[in-house]
Parts: C-alpha cells; structure tokens; sequence
C-alpha cells in the first residue's frame, strides 16, 4: 500500500458545482492511506416520500483511511452512510439517486448482488444491535450464512475476530453466555466483530461511541483508529474532537431548508486548521450547530 | 410536601383507579368462587374419567375432554402455520400503508368481529356439507381455526412488528437474507408473542360453543376418530344447563374444569414466555 508523501504539497480547492470545495488529499493525520477513492459518490441524491433529505453529494471516500462525516443532525450523514450498503433500500419511500461506485461496483444498479455488498460493506450502528443469543451464536450466524460449512473453522475465525477488536480475553471462557449479558462497550465492540467475521472491505460507523461510556468510547475509538489500512472506513460522529482524532479525511454535511448538502471535504488537517467554507469555520469552532 | 388540595386530588385518583380495578377484578373472583362453590365437591377422578350417564346427570367427562383435546388440537396444529406465514407476510413483506397489506388487515379486523355463530354456519356449509366431512371433530377444529386465525394473526404480527428496526437493520447490515433473518433473528425475538397469540386463539377455541353445534355436533361418546361427531365441554356446559333437567350440578363441574384447564394453560404458557425472555435477555 502506498504511503501519502510526509512533506504536505497542499493543491487548490477545485469548485465541482453547487459551490462545493473539494480538496485533493494532501496529508493524512497518521501516513498509512493511499489517495485513491474506494468509494465515489456523484451528484448522489436521497428523498424520503419525495422530499430531498441529501442533494447533489460528490465526494470520495479513499481507500484504507478513516473518513468522519461531520455536522448537525439531520443533514443527511447517515441516509449517506446508508446507501453505501443499501440499507436505505429498507426505508419505506426512500430514493436514492446519482452515481455511487464501490470500486468497479455500481452500488445504486438494480442487478447489484445485495448480499455480496453488504457482505463487503460491514456496518455498525449507534446502539450496538446484539442479537438475543449467546456470544458464540452471534458471530456464527453471519458465518453460516456466508456459507461456511466446515464448522471446524468457526471457533478459530471467532477466535481471530474476538483477538481484533481485543474481546477475546475478556470473554473467551463465557462465549456460551447471553450476548446481552455484556457492557455497552463489549457489545459493541461484539458487532464489530461480528461485522469482521465476514472479512468486509468498508466499515461503515453510525455514530459508534456516542450511547458509551467515556472509557468504552475511548476504547472503541483507538480500535477504529487501529483499523486504519487494513479497512476503509467511513465514521458519522458528532464529536468532533473525536474526529479530529482519528479521521484523515473529514466531509461537512450541512441542512438549508430541510435539505442536506456536502458543505465542504478535505483532510482533517485542512478541515480543522484551514477551513475555506464559513460555515465550516462556524461548526468546527462551536459558533454554529 | 404537597398543598391540601393536591393531596385531596391525589387521594381522590387513588381511590378512583382502585375502584375501578376492583370493579373488573370482582365478577372474576364472583365467578370463580360460585364455580368453586358448586362445582368442587363434585370434581374427583372418576368424574375425570368416567363417561357420561343419564344424558350427562351422573358419570363424568372423559370423553368430552377428549373430544375438546382433539377439536382444540386440530384448530392449533391448522392455525398456527398459517397464522405466523401471514403474520410474517403482513409485517415482513408489506409496509403498513401498503394497499394489499391494509386490505388483508381490514378483513382480519372484521373477521375478528363476526358472531362465533356465523363462523358456525358457515363451518357448516362449507366443511361439514361441500367438503363432506359432515359432523364431525374434524369440521369442527377447522372451524375453530378460521375464527382463532384472525385475532391470532394480529396479535403476532405486532410481536414482530415490536422488534425493534436496529435488529432488522443489523441482521441486513450483515448480508443476511430475508430468511434468514425471520428464520434466525426475528421468530426467535418474537416467541413471547406468539406465545399470547397461541394462548388468545386457545382461551377462545376452548370457551366455543355456537361454532361448534352446527360442525362438530354433541354426541358425547368417546371418539374413535376425526371423523366421528364429539360434544366439546363448552357444548356439555351449555346441553346440561340447558336442556337436562337436575343437570346443573355436573355443569358447574364441568365449567370449574374447563376454567381450571384455561387457567393451568395461561400459566403454563406465561411460565414459558417468561423462561424465554430471560434466556434471550429479551425485554419483557
């Protein structure tokens, strides 16, 4: 994987219409990244009933770096991270539009094998979403449904995600225990793996700390941070000294009049020390939102 | 420390809402203790095991028990597949303002309202004589489940529709088919519920009388196969009551039996909802 160069050469901000300012990557917080989009968003568009939540969205999401969506709630941070996976596909009149492009794969394509995606496309939610069985069975269900077989292997898979998200000696000697019976941030850090079995490319984070505890969410955030290289991630979070912590890359998401819009994209660095948008200047200071 | 008129408003409220569940809670025990009251010191195991004699006076109701054993059981094993696909299909399959979904719910909702007669009749018309299974346990079990189906259907398509959206979301977010997230991560979220739909469905096929005049009939002999006519206890209640003079000790009985069995059946399968949920860690 290429590294992104140590000395910053920042590029102007091409305009890319609707008075969006997209930044060419220029420095990564932690070098481990490559510049090249593995997810591309283009003139993406989402209604509910027929109402815009989300208009016009370009933007790329490159390959092994953490990408935090930032803004005020209900700008439309999560129907994007939504229709990444075609989860919005379960939204009762929702629409989606545009072009979006998970590598060669046209996600919004109607001939677009749901399951493969959301196999590649792992996602994790605000509230961590155990299902009510034991440990053990949480993490073989996706398994199975993969299509393994050999049942020999689940215990050293179970094993190796556990190891990842640091769960495994925490809980190796109760994994026939209701899953429930965990701390909020065990579950949670229980469907990341859980997510991980699968061996997904992208994560998708809705919001992953903020129903924790600030030492749980301290704990999820350096894991996420560990990931950097080995997933592409994209992070919705409201925290944004959270996000200046971990994300490489930052989008604004802003609402006018009910509709959200990509205010403005670049590097974290860029975004927090150079903003050129006045509304990003505004939220990033505390002034607005 | 509240002022005097608070406290006089609160002691007023009080006292309204004890009353009130006082007033739902008496005519059971009334019931129950005019039941037990007559019908105890005829209840011992030779009247559970015995058949009727004298045209229901003397003898017992094991041959009744059956026939409402095997009515009931028919109904059960008829309506709760079909029951849970079309609660599955309403709540799973169609949005609640869907079209065909909210005519589907219609007609259960009208369903659930019909006479228990009516359901009789047309038992009667359809199974006994265009079906020609005549009057039988048979008719009368598929009966049962046409009127249990719509208040059944309902009561578990809100169990499913309860779970909450995350679980839907997450188990899709996983590359699950629709399948196997009803096979592995709804149904099993949704037992409790079923279980009320079951015990809802039973409580109303086991207390039938008028459905099952017109299908099942009231021959009170031991049954020797679906086929053949069986008087439910509902009906056995209902003839001695009725129709059999100094029959009356032996319906108190027969009714004490019949609650005792709703009863232990309640229990049992709240027992095991409750069993369920805290293995499951789910909400109750």
């Amino acid at each position: 994987m290429g590294r992104i160069p140590s000395t910053p050469h920042l590029r102007p901000p091409q305009e890319q219409g609707f008075g969006v300012q997209v930044w060419q990557p220029y420095q990564s917080t932690q070098p481990c990244c490559e510049p090249v989009a593995h997810i591309q968003a283009e003139n993406l568009s989402i209604a509910y009933h027929g109402r815009p939540a989300l208009q016009q969205v370009n933007l790329p999401i490159n390959k092994g770096c953490i990408t935090a969506l930032i803004g005020p709630s209900g700008c439309g941070k999560t129907s994007f991270l939504m229709s990444i996976n075609r989860l919005t596909d379960l939204i009762p009149g929702c629409q989606v539009s545009g072009q979006l492009h998970l590598e060669t794969v046209d996600i919004l394509s109607s001939s677009t094998n749901l399951l493969r995606l959301r196999r590649q496309v792992g996602m994790i939610f605000q509230k961590p979403t155990i299902f009510p069985f034991s440990i053990r069975k949480n993490l073989e269900i996706p398994l199975r449904e993969l299509g393994t077989h050999d049942r020999t292997t689940f215990p050293s898979t179970i094993e190796h995600v556990l190891q990842q998200v640091g769960l495994w000696n925490e809980i190796k000697d109760r994994l026939d225990q209701p899953a429930q019976a965990l701390s909020g941030g065990q579950q949670q850090r229980l469907c990341l793996a859980r997510a991980m079995v699968l061996s997904p490319e992208v994560l998708l984070l809705d919001e992953p700390c903020s129903a924790l505890d600030p030492i749980s969410s301290g704990t999820i955030e350096d894991l996420i941070g560990s990931f950097r290289g080995q997933y592409t991630i994209v992070i919705v979070t409201h925290n944004l000294a959270q996000a200046r912590r971990m994300a490489d890359y930052i989008a604004l998401f802003w609402s006018e009049n009910g509709t959200g819009q990509l205010i403005e994209t670049g590097t974290a660095q860029q975004i927090f020390e150079f903003p050129q948008h006045e509304l990003t200047a505004a939220y990033i200071s505390g002034s607005r939102g | 420390m509240l002022p005097p008129n608070n406290t006089i408003r609160e002691t007023g409220t009080t006292v309204l809402v004890w009353a009130a569940a006082a007033l739902v809670t008496m005519p059971f025990l009334w019931l129950t203790g005019d039941l037990l009251w007559h019908g105890w010191h005829h209840i011992s195991l030779n009247f559970v095991f015995s058949d009727p004699q004298d045209a229901g006076r003397e003898g017992g109701i094991a041959p009744l028990l059956v026939s409402t054993g095997l009515i009931v059981g028919i109904c059960m094993i008829v309506a709760l597949p079909i029951g849970l696909g079309t609660a599955v299909l309403l709540s799973e399959y169609t949005h609640r303002e869907q079209e065909n979904g909210r005519w589907i719910r219609t007609s259960l909702d009208v369903l659930a309202g019909v006479p228990s007669i009516i359901f009789g009749l047309f038992g009667n018309a359809f199974f006994c004589q265009a079906l020609g299974l005549g009057f039988s346990l048979l008719s009368g079990g598929l009966t049962l489940a046409c009127m249990v189906l719509p208040l059944m259907i309902r009561t578990v398509e809100e169990s499913f529709r309860a779970i909450a959206l995350d679980q839907r979301l997450s188990a899709m977010a996983l590359g699950m088919s629709r399948r196997t997230m009803i096979l592995h991560i709804l149904l099993p979220a949704a037992i409790p519920g079923l279980l009320v739909g079951c015990i809802l469905g039973l409580g109303r096929a086991m207390a039938e009388t008028a459905a099952l005049i017109f299908t099942s009939g009231y021959v009170d002999r031991m049954p020797t196969s679906l086929m053949d006519s069986g008087r439910a206890l509902s009906i056995h209640i209902y003839d001695l009551a009725m129709n059999v003079a100094g029959g009356n000790p032996n319906a108190y009985a027969t009714a004490l039996v019949l609650v005792g069995l709703l009863f232990i059946i309640n229990l049992s399968a709240s027992w095991i909802a409750e069993q369920w949920a805290a293995f499951h860690q789910l909400p109750t």
